[in-house]
């Protein structure tokens, strides 16, 4: 009898180490990405390796990469916000409006953030609550919410907020620690841990990989998205109020385009586009890789559109190295 | 051992010789609305011509993708942060900028705005392209070149509330005793609509049979001009003139419905702003009454809110108005 039990086979309870499952990860790749983009920027500029510009530049990122967090979350549960970009402008609008009132700081601060949870409400209803599919809901919502904010401002802009108010954006926590950075490496950690070490978090991953199994397993299905779709619209409107204090006004046209860039971040981070899968550190380190990129191009005075190419060229070869790794692997294995 | 030391001292020499060319490369950033625009390609033609003259600056052509000014701002950063002594900017946000441009004149980098301005708290100062009394004096000059011995002549304008519009006209009527025997007959509005402007011009030939110009201070209202005047078959009879755009002109003047009309160069504006950057960089300050020169264009006299006018608008004709209509 004692022999039947040394012969018996010793199941695994995961496929590959830990250590084999790291240097295969999204993440590894991803942060040796960003250090050979950092090693070719210090090479290229003298000037990137300076902390005060290094920290002018977090600016190209920080404001995207906190919406990026919480379109992870929605993306991640096979849903997509598009309108997050349009939010930004409407709660700019709103909060330039109350300043036109004689509003100061902390009511600007309220008012903006309910501004972004109502939109945020407006969609999450949409979906849960008329079951209609996000990527439609959220295309007539930018056009909405940007068309409000260009119905109440015209071709004017707001300006004249007040002083306190710019700290937001252009403030600085401790020596080059702008208040903006702070406040994304907070809300990287916060998000870290609602989306990794909550029930919360595998609620979104049960969404995401089966919607169905996940509403007979006892999962609010409903109830989650909708917060999702809240915090979505939470997170534009503190980019929102970051972006116009560093601005220090507001126009129609304020980040036009960004919805594109936020969902280009967070896919550049490993989350699959079709739900189920992905990290919030992988999306930190694409914020990371983007700002990187912007600024190392910028310091060497390269056009804009050779950015957009090579961002474009980053997103196709990084999620594609993987599948043909994979590919190549299983070839060899027959 | 000789090798090594002659290597050494030619490795250290060139450093030298490195090191104080930098220092005395001065960095001019043109920076524009976005990239792409043939206006603003034309600017940086006239700054790289800037540049060449005073053979010690080097000119940086940059700008965002899309006129934004979050996109402007990324590009003003990066700018800072490789130190550059002077950023002239076409602004694509009156006030949006001047946090970004007040950081960089706080490290010492001069800031002018030109073409579309900034808010004075976030420049030195802010060039002009023309001004409205020279543009008021334009429009009626390049009418009566043509009527030697006088005549009628009529202004359709865009809107009745336009404000340059109706600066312009105004100055055109303070200098128009200066010009003998012109009389404006008639002012009507096209609202800046091509249609509109198209009928009301049919109307001028109509009621004014011994009309012998007609001037357009806007590059809608100039087109449809034309083209009325051309449709009446009164080319060579009415000259059309006024302020328009080379590119939707050059057929109108090959034609001969306008013989010229006027505006700002790009190119010439480009390379003010580089000689002025230049100036403030060698020391000249800007403060109302101050003139900074400005090259071959002269000098510009700096006003009370530390603005300046560069030149009269520039005149296309059938000389030079197919070289232009490929740039704007």
């Amino acid at each position: 009898m004692a022999d039947v039990q040394t012969i018996a086979r010793h199941i695994p309870d995961r496929l590959e180490s830990r250590g084999a499952r790291l240097i295969k990860s999204w993440e590894t790749l991803l942060v040796a990405v960003a250090l050979a983009i950092f090693l070719v920027n210090s090479f290229a500029s003298p000037y990137f390796l300076d902390p005060w510009n290094l920290s002018d530049a977090t600016f190209n990122f920080t404001e995207k990469a906190m919406i990026a967090f919480a379109m992870a979350l929605v993306i991640i549960s096979g849903e997509i916000d598009l309108s997050v970009a349009s939010i930004i402008a409407l709660t700019s609008t709103v909060m330039g409006y109350a300043v036109q009132l004689g509003f100061d700081t902390p009511a600007l601060v309220m008012i903006g953030l309910a501004t972004g949870l109502l939109c945020g409400a407006f969609n999450g209803l949409l979906v849960t609550g008329l079951g209609l599919p996000s990527i439609v809901v959220t295309i007539g919502t930018m056009s909405l919410f940007r068309g409000l904010s260009f119905l109440i401002l015209g071709d004017q802009a707001f300006t004249g907020y007040p002083a306190s108010f710019s700290w937001f954006g252009q403030g600085y926590v401790w020596w080059v620690f702008s208040f903006e950075f702070c406040l994304f490496a907070a809300l990287a950690v916060i998000y870290g841990v609602v989306l990794h070490k909550t029930n919360f978090g595998r609620a979104v991953y049960a969404i995401g990989n089966n919607q169905t199994a996940a509403l007979f397993s006892g999962v609010r299905v409903g109830r989650v998205k909708f917060v999702l779709f809240l915090l979505t619209g939470l997170m534009a409107a503190i980019a929102s109020i970051c972006l116009t204090a560093r601005l220090g006004s507001t126009r129609p046209s304020i980040a036009l385009g960004w919805e594109l860039e936020v969902v280009t971040m967070v896919v550049l981070g490993g989350v699959n586009i079709l739900g189920g899968s992905g990290t919030i550190p992988g999306v930190v380190l694409a914020a990371l890789i983007m700002g990187m990129v912007t600024f190392g191009f910028g310091l060497l005075n390269v056009p804009g559109i050779v950015m957009s190419i090579f961002i474009g060229l980053l997103l196709i070869s990084v999620i594609a190295l993987p599948i043909l790794y994979r590919r190549f692997r299983g070839r060899r294995s027959h | 051992m000789k090798i090594l030391k002659t290597l050494l001292v030619t490795a250290a020499v060139s450093v030298a010789m490195m090191a104080t060319a930098q220092a005395e490369t001065k960095k001019i950033a043109l920076v524009v609305k976005a990239l792409g625009i043939g206006f603003f390609e034309a600017a940086n033609k006239g700054a790289q011509e800037a540049a060449k003259e005073l053979g010690d600056v080097e000119v940086i052509y940059t700008g965002p993708t899309t006129t934004t000014a979050e996109g402007q701002i990324e590009v003003i950063n990066s700018l800072i942060a490789q130190k550059v002594d002077a950023i002239a900017v076409s602004a694509n946000d009156t006030n949006a900028l001047v946090p970004a441009l007040k950081k960089a004149m706080d490290r010492g980098i001069k800031v002018i705005s030109w073409d579309s301005g900034v808010a004075p708290e976030g420049r030195l100062m802010h060039l002009n392209p023309s001004s409205n009394p020279l543009i008021g004096n334009m429009i009626i000059k390049l009418a009566a070149d043509n009527l030697p011995d006088g005549g009628d002549v009529a202004v359709l304008s865009a809107t009745a509330t336009s404000t340059n519009q109706n600066v312009w006209i105004e100055e055109m009527n303070k200098v128009l005793p200066n010009y003998k025997g012109i009389n404006v007959v008639a002012t009507v509005y096209g609202d800046d609509l091509a249609d509109k402007s198209y009928r009301e011009t049919q109307g001028l030939i109509q009621s004014h049979p011994n009309l012998k110009a007609i001037i357009a201070p806007t590059s809608v209202g100039i087109v449809a001009a034309a083209q009325a005047v051309t449709d009446a078959g009164k080319i060579g009879q009415i000259n059309v003139t006024g302020l328009g755009l080379p590119s939707e002109m050059a057929g109108h003047v090959k034609s001969g419905a306008s013989k010229s009309f006027a505006i700002w160069n790009p190119i010439d504006l480009g390379y003010s702003a580089t000689m002025i950057a230049n100036d403030l960089i060698g020391g000249a300050e800007a403060k109302p009454g101050a003139e900074l020169k400005m090259g071959r264009m002269g000098t510009v006299k700096l006003d009370d809110k530390n603005e300046g006018a560069m030149a009269d608008p520039f005149i296309y004709d059938a000389k030079n108005v197919e070289e232009f209509a490929k740039i704007f």
